[in-house]
């Protein structure tokens, strides 16, 4: 049984990848959006990169807080670990 | 954020573990660890932007006028039989080596795309992807409904892969 699903342009899809990606499409929606995903290299490449600005983003809280700050903070820890 | 800079940020960072510290001892166990932290942070934060007079009120803030996700000369014209496809499609990012994604300079791309969004999408990506707090987290502390936390996650996360695209394709080029 076949059901007919109204196809959707790269240029909606790309406005639905954030509800994609977090669970919040309907049922047909979902089901669109997959559909249209499935033949589309263009749609693909752009449902990677947003996977991959995630993933980097992520990766920013790794950056070094200044030295100054780590004395200052490990300070304030020994004081308080001491009391 | 609610200061603007990045030394009153690192002042706040400090302040804040200072709050914990001070405060453990208090800590009731009534909403997560990460939840009660944050509270301090923001509470540390509002104080600290309202002593230099540059306090805003968070739900005030607009976030303007904002485009689409990708920009609309990339699709296909209106009248085209195929209108609304990819006339210039991205380009996948896997070929990329893992070096050059994770270098310091696209880092510092990704932070000042960051830098220059509208406060509220600037808080939102910042608390689910780069702190990593979940959506129900940061709709209970910004004060956001579901789907308005979804569209301004949204909008940064378009512009942050903007331009991360028009620096990799540059690098690559």
């Amino acid at each position: 049984m076949s059901v007919h699903i109204a196809p959707i342009a790269c240029r909606e899809l790309v406005e639905l990848i954030t509800d994609y990606l977090e669970g919040a499409l309907s049922a047909e929606q979902h089901a669109r959006f997959e559909n249209h995903i499935a033949g589309c290299d263009g749609c693909t490449a752009y449902l990677e990169q947003m996977r991959e600005t995630i993933r980097l983003t992520g990766r920013l809280r790794e950056q070094q807080i200044s030295p100054d700050a780590w004395v200052e903070l490990l300070h304030a820890f020994r004081g308080w670990a001491s009391t | 954020m609610y200061v603007g800079s990045r030394a009153v940020a690192e002042d706040v960072a400090a302040e804040t573990w200072l709050g914990v510290l001070r405060g453990i001892d208090g800590f009731q166990g009534r909403s997560s660890l990460r939840t009660w932290i944050f509270r301090i942070l923001t509470n540390t934060a509002k104080t600290r932007a309202q002593r230099e007079r540059r306090s805003i009120p968070f739900a005030s803030l607009g976030d303007g006028d904002d485009g689409p996700a990708v920009d609309p000369d990339r699709f296909l014209p209106p009248g085209d039989p195929a209108a609304g496809a990819w006339a210039s499609p991205p380009r996948g990012w896997d070929d990329l080596p893992e070096a050059a994604l994770l270098s310091a300079e696209t880092r510092s791309v990704i932070d000042a795309a960051i830098d220059q969004l509208p406060p509220t999408q600037r808080e939102v990506i910042r608390l689910r992807d780069v702190e990593g707090f979940s959506s129900g987290e940061v709709r209970a502390l910004l004060e956001l409904s579901e789907t308005n936390q979804r569209v301004l996650l949204h909008r940064a996360r378009s512009k942050v892969r903007a331009a991360l695209e028009r620096y990799l394709s540059e690098d690559t080029a």
